[in-house]
C-alpha cells in the first residue's frame, strides 16, 4: 500500500496596514472615519495610560505593573470588535482591552496600586479580574463558553494570553475542550516574542502559534498584531462565527513587547537592543497616524487635542484613585465565603 | 450510598435547570462507580457532559460555567487524579469571590471518591482532604452514610461557595440505609453526634466513622461524625471535649499535617484545661500509600483504635 497524505495544514497571515501607513483596500473591514478616529484615540489613550502607570510606579504610587507598550493594536483592535455583553478573560497585560471596553480607568490604577477593589468589574461589563497564573484563565473562558452554549445565548467569550501561555497544560486542555464541544470562544494569543527572558523560539518548535489550533480541530490564523485593522477584522469574524454557533477560533497576534516584562524586570539582561530597535519601526500607532494623514483624518491640531484629552482623562483617573481610602483591614474577611465562618468571626477581632 | 448520591443529583437537576454534570465517563457509562447511572437518559448529553481526560480543565471549565450562572457538579474520577486540578481549585475557585469583591462567585461542587479499602491500583486510595481544608474559600464535605450523603450533596449544590465533596469509595456499596425520596438537606458546617457518651470523645469522618463504631461497643464514648471538615463545627467538638476530657481522632490520611493535627490544635487552644489525658491520633502512617496487599496494615485498624482509647482511659 502506498503511503498517502491524509491531512495537511495551511496557515494564513493577515496584514492590511503596513508600517508606512499603506492600506490593502481589498482587505479593509468596513470602518467609518469616526470609528477609525475612535480607534486612534484609544491607541493614544492606552499608550498615555501605560506611560503614566510606569511613571506612577517609579514614584512609588503604583505597585509592580505590566506594560502593554507595543501591543496596543493587538488589544484595542480585538476589543473593538466585542460587545459589552461578551465575556472577557484577560491575563495580566491587557490594559488596552479594559480601556477599550470602557472599564473605569481609576479602578485599573487602583488595582495596580494593590487594592483588589479595582478589579471588581462594573455590572455592565463582563471582564474577569486580572489573572496572574499564566494560562489558567483559558479553562474559565472555555467553561463560560459552555455556559453560553448551554443557555443558547448569542455571546462570544474571549480568552487573552501570550506566547508563554501556550506552553501551559491549561492551554492544551482548554483548546481541546473548545474543539471537542465546538464552543463559542475566541483565543487571542498575543505573541509578543518574550515570556520574561524566554524567547519565542524556546517557547515552541512550531513555525507559528496559529497552527496549534489545527491540531485541536479548528481554525487558527496569524495576524500582524501591530496592524489594528487586521486584528479587528480577524476578531470580528471570529466573534461573529462564535455567536453563530460555528465554534472556536485561535488568533495569533504577531507583535512585540517593547517594554520590560514588568516594572520588576530589566530586559537589557537578556535581549539584544537591535531587536527592540527594529520593532520600533513597526510601531502600531505610528502607522495608523500615517494612514490617517493620507486620508486627511489627521493633523497636528487633532493630535494636540487628543493628547490633551488623554492627559486630562488620566489626570482625573489618578486624582480619583488617590482619593480612595485604603480598604478597611476587615475587608479581607468579607469575601472569602458568602457568610463569614465562626472561626473568621473570632479572627477578625484580632485585627 | 451510590443510589443516594444518584438520587440527590437527579432531584437537584429536576429542580434547577442550571445544575449540570461534567467529568470523565459520567455520561453513557454512568461514571466508573455508576454514580450518574441513567442520568444521561433523563437529562441528555447537554447536561451530563462526558469530557476529554483533563482534570485541570474539568475544574477550570466548571469554574467558568459557575461564573456564567450555572451550577456545575464536576466529577474527578479518583481523588488521586485531582492534583492537576489543584491549581484551578486553589488559584481560582477558592478566591474568585474575594478577587472580584463579590462580583463573581464560584458555586461549584467537585465530587471525588477517596480512601482505601477497594483493592485498587496506585493513587486510587489516598485520603488527602487536609490539602483542601488549608484553602480559605473552599468547603470540604465528607459524608459517611447514604442518608447524609444525599442531604449533604443537596446542600453542597445549593451552597454559594465551592465545595469539595469527598465520597469514601469503600462506603459506596457497603453501607445500606433507607433514604427518603424528595428534598432534604443537611447544613454544611455542622457535625453530628452519632452516639452520646461521657468517657471519651472520638472524632471521625467518612469511612473511618464505621471502623470506629465497630470498635467501641463496650465503651461510653461520644462519637462525632464531622461531616464538614471546613468550615469546622468547633462548637460541637469543644462542647463534647469539655464534657469527656478525653479525645481520640481517627483518620485514614498520613499523620503529619493530617486534619487530626488541626483538630488537636483547636482542642489544645480552646479546651486544654478540660483535658484529662493527652489527645491521641489514630491515622495512616507517614508512608506512601501501599498497594492492596498491604493496605489493611495502613488503614487504622480496630486494634489500633482500641489501643488509643485504652491509653486515654488510663488517665
Amino acid at each position: 500500500m502506498p503511503e498517502k497524505i491524509i491531512e495537511s495544514c495551511n496557515i494564513k497571515r493577515l496584514e492590511i496596514l503596513d508600517e508606512k501607513g499603506n492600506l490593502d483596500e481589498s482587505l479593509m473591514p468596513p470602518l467609518s472615519d469616526e470609528q477609525i478616529k475612535k480607534m486612534y484615540e484609544l491607541l493614544a489613550l492606552s499608550r498615555a495610560f501605560d506611560q503614566r502607570a510606569l511613571n506612577l510606579q517609579r514614584e512609588g504610587r503604583l505597585g509592580t505593573y505590566a506594560s502593554i507598550l507595543g501591543q496596543e493594536a493587538s488589544q484595542i483592535g480585538s476589543a473593538f470588535a466585542l460587545e459589552k455583553s461578551d465575556w472577557i478573560f484577560p491575563s495580566f497585560r491587557e490594559m488596552g482591552v479594559y480601556i477599550t471596553m470602557g472599564y473605569p480607568l481609576h479602578m485599573t490604577y487602583q488595582y495596580w496600586s494593590g487594592d483588589e477593589r479595582g478589579v471588581k468589574c462594573p455590572d455592565n461589563l463582563n471582564i474577569f479580574p486580572v489573572c496572574v497564573p499564566v494560562g489558567t484563565q483559558i479553562p474559565h473562558a472555555v467553561g463560560a463558553a459552555m455556559g453560553v452554549k448551554y443557555k443558547k445565548d448569542k455571546k462570544a467569550v474571549i480568552a487573552y494570553f501570550g506566547d508563554g501561555g501556550t506552553s501551559e497544560g491549561d492551554f492544551h486542555e482548554g483548546m481541546n475542550f473548545a474543539g471537542v464541544f465546538k464552543l463559542p470562544v475566541v483565543f487571542i494569543c498575543q505573541n509578543n516574542h518574550w515570556a520574561i527572558s524566554v524567547p519565542r523560539e524556546k517557547q515552541t518548535a512550531s513555525k507559528t502559534f496559529a497552527q496549534k489550533a489545527f491540531a485541536y480541530g479548528f481554525e487558527g490564523i496569524q495576524v500582524d498584531g501591530n496592524d489594528i485593522f487586521a486584528v479587528y477584522k480577524a476578531t470580528k469574524e471570529a466573534v461573529d462565527k462564535a455567536r453563530n454557533g460555528d465554534g472556536p477560533t485561535f488568533i495569533e497576534c504577531f507583535t512585540y513587547r517593547m517594554s520590560d516584562h514588568t516594572t520588576a524586570d530589566d530586559a537589557i539582561r537578556y535581549r539584544p537592543k537591535e531587536e527592540v530597535e527594529a520593532w520600533k519601526a513597526k510601531d502600531p500607532i505610528l502607522r495608523v497616524k500615517l494612514f490617517m494623514e493620507k486620508k486627511g483624518l489627521w493633523s497636528e491640531k487633532y493630535q494636540k487635542e487628543i493628547d490633551e484629552k488623554s492627559k486630562a482623562t488620566l489626570d482625573e483617573a489618578v486624582k480619583m484613585e488617590e482619593k480612595i481610602e485604603r480598604p478597611s483591614p476587615k475587608d479581607m474577611f468579607e469575601f472569602t465565603y458568602e457568610k463569614m465562618t465562626q472561626r473568621q468571626m473570632r479572627q477578625i477581632k484580632e485585627l | 450510598m451510590v443510589q443516594a448520591i444518584n438520587l440527590a443529583l437527579k432531584e437537584e437537576m429536576r429542580r434547577d435547570k442550571n445544575v449540570v454534570l461534567l467529568g470523565e465517563d459520567v455520561g453513557k457509562d454512568g461514571g466508573v462507580f455508576r454514580i450518574s447511572e441513567g442520568l444521561i437518559d433523563e437529562f441528555g448529553a447537554e447536561r451530563i457532559m462526558d469530557t476529554p481526560l483533563a482534570e485541570s480543565v474539568i475544574a477550570g471549565a466548571a469554574i467558568g460555567m459557575a461564573l456564567y450562572g450555572l451550577k456545575p457538579v464536576a466529577e474527578i474520577q479518583f481523588m488521586g487524579f485531582i492534583y492537576p486540578a489543584f491549581d484551578q481549585i486553589f488559584s481560582h475557585a477558592s478566591r474568585i469571590r474575594s478577587r472580584s469583591r463579590g462580583r463573581f462567585t464560584c458555586p461549584i461542587v467537585v465530587r471525588t471518591p477517596y480512601g482505601a479499602g477497594i483493592k485498587a491500583p496506585e493513587l486510587h486510595s489516598e485520603s488527602t482532604e487536609a490539602f483542601f481544608c488549608h484553602m480559605p474559600g473552599i468547603k470540604v464535605v465528607v459524608p459517611s452514610s447514604p442518608y447524609n450523603a444525599k442531604g449533604l450533596l443537596i446542600a453542597s449544590i445549593r451552597d454559594p461557595d465551592p465545595v469539595i465533596f469527598l465520597e469514601a469509595s469503600r462506603l459506596y456499596r457497603s453501607i445500606k440505609e433507607e433514604v427518603p425520596e424528595g428534598e432534604y438537606s443537611i447544613p454544611l458546617g455542622k457535625a453530628r453526634i452519632v452516639q452520646e457518651g461521657k468517657a471519651v470523645t472520638i472524632l471521625a469522618w467518612g469511612a473511618m466513622l464505621h471502623r470506629t463504631l465497630q470498635t467501641i461497643e463496650d465503651i461510653d464514648a461520644e462519637v462525632i461524625d464531622l461531616m464538614t471538615l471546613s468550615p469546622l463545627d468547633e462548637e460541637t467538638i469543644l462542647k463534647s471535649v469539655k464534657k469527656t476530657g478525653r479525645v481520640v481522632i481517627v483518620h485514614e490520611a498520613a499523620k503529619t499535617c493530617g486534619f487530626g493535627a488541626e483538630l488537636s490544635a483547636t482542642i489544645a487552644e480552646d479546651a486544654m484545661l478540660h483535658l484529662k489525658a493527652p489527645i491521641m491520633r489514630v491515622t495512616g502512617f507517614d508512608v506512601v500509600m501501599p498497594l492492596p496487599k498491604l493496605e489493611d496494615f495502613y488503614i487504622p485498624t480496630a486494634a489500633r483504635i482500641k489501643k488509643a482509647i485504652d491509653e486515654v482511659m488510663k488517665y
